[in-house]
């Protein structure tokens, strides 16, 4: 009898504030330790927190772009623990009655469908500092930089039924917080981290004891994480054991997790109402001004994208990444309307990798989506073929000279003059009698070889249609 | 109302002898019984009270007004070094 896997998601996101939930801290990341605080952050006595009004909008903003229920009255709540990297001996969370209840995420199925994973709710906290003790001895270290920046707690129903359905959501999920700007996301700097918790059952059966995997931080590990419990698990069982409920941690180096039963005493949070902070309350006039202002979605993005522009569901799904790139790409197809595939190739494959090579992002682009258009026109006239086309866009990316500028200063005309390529090939045949006569022989594949020269000797200029097509004829003698 | 005393010591980090887990058990059971008549008061259709002031939670601007004052928020530290807390070490 075969065994079915539940897994439910609990993922830890950094609001992309200025400053902390609760005071006028930065959050800007790497900066000197303990240089970001204040004693609301360090938990100094008689200090008193205040709610960032921002970390409430993009809260907000989540759960409506997954249509979630928006309590315009929600509360706060303290979650007791000791640990050095939390000052206050407590976090401030939401516990009884969060911001965001319900709503949903669509993941893509195999069979070109789509499944439908429900979050139980999202509610606004804050994150704790660091703690360092790599290469120290009887001590830690204790940054609290981080202490105070506010995180958004997404929690899913127990919906998905394999590693591969956790990822799909999780990846969603990304994608989703960095195109409404209410997160950077950035995992290794863990702006986004999933604690997974995971059972088996056999189909049909109650929920079978689940063990929760926490703080991870790479797609690839929550997958061996979750793969890795789920066989645990079976094999207790199966030799007549029982699974025990604790945190386990992944370690990505063993590939293994391991049991963590002392975090597991100290749990007990003894919640109870912040008495620091009153009711949250948001109108319905906010909530209503907030959904004004929310961008088209990726999933419609994507849609739109193939059927108005016709792109495959690859390049649609490329561009539709981020907000930045699915506005870049529009910018482009308006400069350059002939032909949105174009487009989509050409930001997709060629500035986008020239850009990562780089180390630069699309805001940083030294080419503009005008300049690009620009360069676009001319291959689409056939003013240029495409191999100088990249090497105009090198030069573009070193320089503010526009397409038509370099291809005048370096002489990149494509030469599409039925002559002109006759004579370079007849030259090119001359040079090469033993090649004609193995081509003439039946050596079919020596016409890569002639194109590569005629190419060559045009100095890459020859129109590549017209070179193949005029080698045919004059090869045949 | 029976009351592990240890275990709550435990979790608020207080040091307690046996004798003093002893006399404190029975003075922490009081209390709770005290206010557990609460428990008996007929809650049905009473809005539960999120806070004893009726009002609406003020909000912060998102603009950054502290500057870094690390050497004076850190002279009250036992130890500091590297501008970090040293602390005992703890690990998972």
């Amino acid at each position: 009898m075969s065994w079915e896997t539940v897994i439910g998601l609990e993922v830890h996101c950094q609001v992309n504030t200025d400053t902390k939930a609760f005071c006028g801290c930065s959050t800007v990341f790497g900066a000197e330790p303990n240089t970001q605080t204040c004693p609301v952050c360090l938990g100094m006595p008689g200090q008193l927190p205040v709610l960032n009004t921002v970390a409430v909008d993009k809260t907000i903003l989540t759960g409506l772009a997954i249509n979630a229920h928006i309590n315009l009255e929600s509360k706060f709540d303290r979650k007791n623990y000791f640990y050095p990297d939390l000052p206050k001996g407590y976090q401030i969370t939401q516990f009884t009655v969060p911001i965001v209840e319900g709503g949903y995420i669509d993941i893509p199925t195999k069979d070109g469908g789509e499944k439908r994973l429900g979050v139980t709710r999202i509610h606004m906290e804050e994150d704790a500092g660091k703690s360092m003790h790599e290469g120290l001895d009887a001590v830690s270290h204790i940054d609290l930089n981080r202490s105070g920046v506010p995180l958004m707690e997404i929690v899913s129903e127990p919906d998905m039924r394999s590693a591969d359905e956790a990822i799909a959501y999780l990846k969603q999920l990304h994608q989703l917080i960095r195109f409404l700007g209410v997160s950077g996301g950035d995992m290794e700097k863990g702006q986004f981290r999933c604690d997974a918790n995971v059972s088996v059952r056999r189909p049909g059966e109650p929920f079978g004891t689940r063990t929760e995997m926490k703080n991870m931080n790479s797609f690839r590990f929550i997958k061996q994480a979750i793969e890795f419990e789920v066989v645990r698990q079976i094999e207790i069982i199966e030799d007549g054991g029982e699974v025990i409920q604790e945190s386990r941690l992944w370690d990505s180096v063993k590939s293994e997790s391991r049991s963590m039963r002392s975090k597991e005493e100290a749990h007990d949070y003894r919640y109870f109402p912040e008495p620091d902070l009153p009711p949250l309350r948001v109108s319905q006039q906010e909530v209503d001004a907030i959904k004004a202002g929310m961008p088209e979605l990726p999933g419609e993005l994507r849609k739109r994208f193939e059927t108005e522009y016709g792109l495959s569901s690859y390049d649609a799904d490329v561009l539709s990444q981020t907000r930045e790139i699915s506005v870049w790409y529009e910018s482009l197809v308006a400069a350059h309307p002939a032909d949105p595939k174009r487009c989509a190739n050409w930001l997709a494959n060629e500035l986008l990798g020239r850009l990562k090579e780089a180390g630069k992002d699309l805001a940083d682009s030294p080419v503009s989506a005008k300049r690009l258009a620009g360069l676009l026109d001319r291959v689409g006239d056939n003013t240029i073929n495409g191999k100088s086309a990249k090497d105009i866009l090198d030069d573009m990316m070193e320089s503010d000279d526009d397409a038509d500028a370099i291809i005048e200063a370096k002489g990149l005309k494509q030469v599409s003059d039925t002559g002109a390529i006759d004579t370079i090939i007849l030259e090119v045949m001359a040079a090469n009698p033993d090649q004609v006569a193995g081509y003439r022989g039946g050596k079919d594949k020596l016409m890569g070889f002639f194109v590569g020269q005629v190419m060559k000797a045009s100095r890459g200029k020859a129109n590549p249609g017209m070179v193949n097509q005029r080698l045919a004829e004059l090869l045949k003698g | 109302m029976d009351i592990d005393v240890k275990k709550v010591a435990m979790l608020s980090r207080i040091r307690l002898t046996d004798d003093e887990a002893a006399e404190l058990g029975p003075q922490l059971a009081n209390i709770i019984g005290y206010v557990e008549q609460l428990s008996k008061v007929d809650t049905d259709g009473i809005e539960p009270t999120a806070h004893p002031h009726d009002a609406a939670m003020p909000l912060r601007a998102n603009i950054v007004t502290n500057g870094n004052r690390r050497d004076d928020l850190q002279a009250s530290s036992p130890k500091i070094e590297s501008g970090l807390y040293v602390v005992p070490k703890v690990i998972e």
